[in-house]
This record gives structure tokens, C-alpha cells and sequence, in this order.
């Protein structure tokens, strides 16, 4: 899986809104999907909880609307992705079909992990974005343009300007969001780093421990 | 002005500048566990790399483990059978020590880190995991990580981060008895909020902080992420170097004494600056409950549930929601509602001291026919020394089950779970919707003493009567 250098400079495609404050990771994903040792599969099950019932009939859930289907922008509300730090929640949106999610805020380790994925992470007020929740659910198959280099939003004729954090923006345009071989160019850097580390190099854990 | 423990770590770890905002932060200690892991090693494997420090990388296995049973191979769960096949071949393969099942230092990662000295202040400390904020107890910058900063660290022993701001916490007063630090923590993340901490690596100071133990300490530090704040630390201390004499991993002779005059030396001083301050007093704070879906969502126990129209506008909605899913009314108490399990354990709550604050309080009584009473030690440590206290006796003649080592019913990804609507009054940190199994099943948190008084009354119950 080669994902380096993909520039994310534009999403664009029909928004899929959901509504609530503080959906946290376990929504998301429930624990039990992450008994796999690889991401396959959770873009079936994101939500589960919440879309089917014990029996596995399907609920009335946005991620369920069928007027919704093929939507690859999310808007969520406040605190969006609170809980835990696994990247089976932003892995379950995006294998979902989602490819930029926008909000009123978002929990620090799930926008990061978005970032890591190369999947914008954008903010407007809360006015903003119910008005954008309102206009996708009137007009859910209208198309969305999301812009990350200036980031904003048109829709018809309307355009919302969004925040994007800065460091995100630039791996995103950059094409530099999978950040390992940035970091691997700086063996020299990292070597000299931890040298100068005393609990490595005055008093590091005894060999003989385990 | 001089800088805090949080910038003073931060500039000895910085790498590079990465941009104007995000730096190259050299990760002193890497802890893997089986969940977050396996996508990450398998792409070292995809581009052909190695793990760069092994030596600073350490795995162990405790979210998927039964705790019944235990050491029975292969599991009943398949997958969970693959998931720790797939770490004991990864740290194998790739050469990094694994506490597995079997080794009497496996257990729940963040009890493993600081109960053998691994965790040890100044240091930077990654896991994929958001509880990896406990480590911050010993004035260490630990974190969170997801599994792409997992492949980050194993491949380079460094992330790309962006600095935090830190806000001081200053907690001043004394406990009455009955109050323990899971109640101080509670009423913080009710003060400030589940979004409080958003942007802020939290510094735990004062009277209240100074006079707690290690094991308190990491209490407080582990629930930080439920505040928002992806980092907590307390500056160390003697009670800090008191706490790493003599643990497997730490320094020895002339090392320890180095070792503590870099620990005092990074600490925060009186002439620290700080983005923030918040001052909170805990003389009057008597044991707190949650009785919503976010940790955010707590009372103190003889307190009434809010009226809805009189939270805050940002509030409602979840409020309503917890409401929804809780099955509890608005002005109602919540002291006297029958629960179903009682569960003692986890990252939180799952240390000798919280085993042995549940015995003083259970022992020669019996908890009531109607609860399921789980007790699971956090590592096989914590369970060896409870056995050697007698704690285990005491729990089983209380009629608590007495389990192995692991997360168990924190997040249920075990067989421990809730069934249907359940309520379990729990030690663990987190109440979100279906977190113990049960997509309909309900949490409150509390400390372990108050979990144990509600076993034996097998309702809420107001610990500071019964003790
Ligand atoms: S005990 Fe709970 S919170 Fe802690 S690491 Fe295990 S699952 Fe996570």
C-alpha cells in the first residue's frame, strides 16, 4: 500500500449530514469490530449500533438513507470523534466511501488520524454548519464542492468559508499526509536526538530485564 | 519566566521542524498492544522496514484476553486467537520484548508501564491508545497514538506533532473520607467539560495533587483524555522517586541518582509560565457518579439529576440522548437505583490500592443476590499480590468473581460484556453508548469503593455511610 505524494487539494460529491454532539469512537466502531487484525470490513459495519437492531433489520439512521448513498462529504456537530484513539473510526468512514468530514469541532487523536489518512478534517461555526445540515437534507443529492487550499464550501451559489488546522492542510496539499517518509529522512537527526537523551545514554533500562 | 515540564520534555525530544507548526518528536518509550498494532506492523512489512529502537518498543497483550480460563490455547474467539497469534509473531519477528500471556509481567499496558519502571519521568511515551495519558503520573509526556502514527513510530522512533498549550490545574484542600482521586477527576471533567481539554496538555499541581499517591496520581492522569486533553502529567516528586526504587526496570546505584537529578531538574518549577490556569478546591467534594453517556455527565452522589431546560444550550442535546438511552428522569435521584453488575478493574481502577480499598469495604460482608460482581486485577502483578494480601479470599466470600488479568468489561472486546439493558456501576473511564458490550447496556462510573458499596446494596449507595 504506496499512499505517498496523493495531493488532497478537493472533495467533492453529495454531503451525508449527521447530527449530535460528542459521537464518540465507540459509535463509530463498537470494540467488537476491532477483533481483526487488518481495517477490512468496517466500512460495513460503521455505525452498526445505531443502523441495525439486535436482529439486524436496519434503522432509521442517516447512513442508511438511501437518498444519502455514494455521499462523500460528512457533517457532523460539536466534538465529533471523542473516545478513543483507534483508527478504526476514521478507517470505518472512509472505507464508508467518506473523503472530508466537516464540523463544529473534533476530538484532537480522531482529526489527527483523519489527517494520517489524507482525509481532510474542516470546521465551520455552529450556524454554518446546521445551515449546511439543513440545505443536504432538503437537497441530498446536490453536489458539494469543499476547497482545501483556501478552504470553503460552495454549494449553488452559496460559499462558506471553513478553518482547517495548518499543519494538516500543508501534508494535505503537499501530498505529504503519510508521514513516514518524511520522518525516515531524518535518521541522522533522530540518531543524535536520542543520544542526547540521558535516560538513554546515563541510565538506560537494565539489560537483563524481561 | 522559565518553561513547564511539558515545553522543557518537548525541547529535548524535538527533532526537526517539520513546518511552522509541527515538529519531529523523538518517542522515548513505544508500548504496543494487540488491537492498534497488527495494521501498523504488517506496512513495515509492506515497505520492506524494521522496528528502529526495539529496544525502546515493549508489547503486551490485555484488551482481547479472557480472564476466565485464561492460559487455554487457542482462545474459544477466533479472532481473538489471531490477534494474539499476530503480536506474539510480530514482536518475534521484529524483535521487541512481549509480556505475553504466561509472563507474570503481562497485563493492561498502562498498569505494566509504570509497575515495572519502564514509565519513568521526562520521558516522551506513545501507545495506540487513548489512556496512554496515565503515564503522565511520573511527569512523562504521554499519549495517544492511532495506527498510522503506530507504523510512524516503530519504523522512526518519532512522530510529526504539533505542540499543545498546557494549562495548570491547581487542586488545593483535603479529601474527607470516602473521596478518592477518581471523584477528583470526575468533578474536573464536569467542571471543564469533555471538550475542555481540547488544544491543552494538563499540569496537576497543589496540596490535593502532592498528597496523592503514584497509584492516585495515574487515576487522575489516565482520565484526562475524557476531558479532552490528550496529555496529563503531574510533575515527579519524592513520592515519584520512592515509587521507582528497586523496579525491574529501573536505573540502579549510581544510575538512580543521575536518574533523579535529570527527574527534579525537568520538573516545573515556582517560576513556570503556563497558556492557562484553573484553580479547583476539593474540601467539600463528596463522591461523584455519572449518570449520562459521557464522563462529562457527573454528580456528586446525593445530588439530583439536571432539568434538561436549565443546562447550558450546548449541553441539551446530549443530555437528552442520555436520557434517552439511561432510562432515568430528569430531578430524579440517583442513590437508591437498583444496578445489575459491578465492575472492578481496568487502566483507571484496576491497581493493588483500588483492590484493596474494595476489600476494606467488602470484606466480611456479602453483596446482594441481584449484582454480578466482577473483580479483575489489571496485570498479573496486581493479581499476585492481592492473592499474597488474602484480597482474593476476601472478594470470593463476598461473592464477587475473582478474574485474570486484562481490560475485560472496560470495553468488552473479552467475553465479559453486559447483556441487554444492564446497568453496572464501574470503575472503568468511559460511559459511551454500548462501550461494556451491550449496545442498549448502561454505565455509571465511580471509584472502586463506590462500586463496592453498590454491589453490597445492590443500588447506589453513598460510600461514606457504609465505611
Ligand atoms: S482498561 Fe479499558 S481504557 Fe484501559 S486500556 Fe484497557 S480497554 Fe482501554
Amino acid at each position: 500500500m504506496d499512499t505517498n505524494k496523493i495531493i488532497v487539494k478537493e472533495v467533492s460529491g453529495t454531503v451525508l449530514p449527521l447530527k449530535g454532539n460528542d459521537i464518540d469512537t465507540d459509535r463509530i466502531i463498537p470494540a467488537r469490530f476491532l477483533r481483526s487484525i487488518t481495517f477490512e470490513g468496517l466500512g460495513e459495519q460503521v455505525f452498526c449500533d445505531e443502523r441495525f437492531d439486535q436482529a439486524g433489520n436496519p434503522l432509521d439512521h442517516p447512513f442508511n438513507h438511501e437518498s444519502y448513498r455514494g455521499a462523500k462529504i460528512l457533517v457532523v456537530n460539536q466534538n465529533f470523534g471523542c473516545g478513543s484513539s483507534r483508527e478504526h473510526a476514521p478507517q470505518a468512514i472512509m472505507r464508508f466511501g467518506i473523503e472530508a468530514i466537516i464540523g463544529e469541532s473534533f476530538a484532537e487523536i480522531f482529526a489527527g488520524n483523519c489527517t494520517s489518512l489524507g482525509i481532510p478534517v474542516l470546521t465551520a461555526s455552529i450556524a454554518e454548519i446546521e445551515a449546511l445540515q439543513a440545505h443536504a437534507q432538503e437537497n441530498p443529492s446536490e453536489e458539494f464542492v469543499v476547497d482545501i487550499s483556501h478552504p470553503h464550501i460552495t454549494y449553488g451559489a452559496r460559499t462558506i468559508a471553513l478553518q482547517i488546522n495548518d499543519a494538516a492542510k500543508q501534508a494535505l496539499l503537499n501530498g505529504t499526509w503519510d508521514s513516514l517518509e518524511t520522518l525516515l529522512q531524518e535518521r541522522q537527526n533522530i540518531a543524535a536526538t536520542a543520544a542526547k537523551l540521558p535516560y538513554i545514554s546515563s541510565f538506560p533500562y537494565p539489560q537483563s530485564t524481561g | 519566566m522559565s518553561n513547564n515540564l511539558f515545553n522543557r520534555v518537548w525541547d529535548l525530544h524535538k527533532v526537526s521542524s517539520l513546518s511552522e507548526t509541527m515538529d519531529q518528536l523523538f518517542i522515548g518509550l513505544h508500548l504496543v498492544h494487540e488491537v492498534t498494532s497488527p495494521q501498523a506492523f504488517q506496512a513495515l512489512r509492506e515497505r520492506n522496514l524494521s522496528v528502529l529502537y526495539p529496544e525502546r518498543t515493549i508489547a503486551t497483550v490485555d484488551h482481547i484476553v479472557p480472564t476466565q480460563d485464561q492460559r487455554i490455547r487457542p482462545f474459544a474467539d477466533s479472532m481473538a486467537e489471531q490477534m494474539l497469534a499476530a503480536i506474539e509473531i510480530n514482536s518475534q519477528e521484529f524483535g521487541v520484548q512481549f509480556f505475553g500471556l504466561g509472563s507474570e509481567s503481562q497485563g493492561i499496558v498502562h498498569i505494566v508501564g509504570p509497575e515495572n519502571g519502564i514509565t519513568q519521568p521526562g520521558m516522551t511515551i506513545a501507545c495506540g491508545d487513548s489512556h496512554t495519558s496515565t503515564h503522565g503520573a511520573f511527569g512523562a509526556i504521554a499519549f495517544g497514538i492511532g495506527t498510522s502514527q503506530v507504523r510512524d513510530v516503530l519504523a522512526s522512533q518519532t512522530l510529526a506533532l504539533e505542540r499543545l498549550k498546557v494549562r495548570k490545574i491547581e487542586v488545593s484542600g483535603s479529601r474527607s473520607s470516602g473521596v478518592y482521586a477518581k471523584d477528583i477527576i470526575l468533578k474536573i471533567i464536569a467542571e471543564l467539560g469533555v471538550m475542555g481539554g481540547i488544544g491543552y496538555a494538563y499540569e496537576y499541581t497543589g496540596e490535593a495533587i502532592a498528597s496523592l499517591s503514584m497509584e492516585e496520581r495515574m487515576t487522575i492522569c489516565n482520565m484526562s483524555i475524557e476531558g479532552g486533553a490528550r496529555i496529563g502529567y503531574v510533575n515527579p516528586d519524592q513520592t515519584t522517586i520512592d515509587y521507582l526504587r528497586g523496579r525491574p526496570f529501573s536505573p540502579e546505584g549510581a544510575a538512580f541518582d543521575k536518574a533523579v537529578k535529570f527527574w527534579q531538574d525537568i520538573a516545573s518549577d515556582e517560576r513556570s509560565t503556563y497558556d492557562d490556569i484553573y484553580q479547583f478546591d476539593i474540601n467539600s467534594l463528596g463522591p461523584m457518579v455519572t449518570w449520562g453517556i459521557t464522563p462529562g455527565q457527573a454528580i456528586s452522589v446525593e445530588d439530583t439529576l439536571p432539568i434538561v431546560s436549565e443546562t447550558s444550550e450546548s449541553e441539551r442535546e446530549v443530555a437528552k440522548k442520555a436520557y434517552e438511552h439511561m432510562g432515568f428522569s430528569e430531578g430524579q435521584k440517583l442513590l437508591g437505583t437498583p444496578i445489575d453488575v459491578a465492575f472492578i478493574g481496568s487502566c483507571t481502577n484496576g491497581r493493588i490500592s483500588d483492590l484493596q480499598e474494595v476489600a476494606d469495604v467488602v470484606k466480611g460482608r456479602k453483596i446482594a443476590s441481584t449484582v454480578t460482581g466482577l473483580v479483575v486485577p489489571g496485570s498479573q502483578k496486581v493479581k499476585k499480590e492481592a492473592e499474597a494480601r488474602g484480597l482474593d479470599r476476601i472478594f470470593t466470600e463476598a461473592g464477587f468473581q475473582w478474574r485474570d488479568a486484562g481490560c475485560s468489561m472496560c470495553l468488552a472486546m473479552n467475553p465479559d460484556k453486559l447483556t441487554g439493558r444492564q446497568l453496572c456501576a464501574s470503575s472503568s473511564n468511559r460511559n459511551f453508548i454500548g462501550r461494556q458490550g451491550a449496545p442498549k447496556g448502561r454505565t455509571l462510573l465511580m471509584s472502586p469503593a463506590m462500586v463496592a458499596a453498590a454491589a453490597l446494596s445492590g443500588a447506589i449507595a453513598d460510600v461514606r455511610e457504609i465505611i
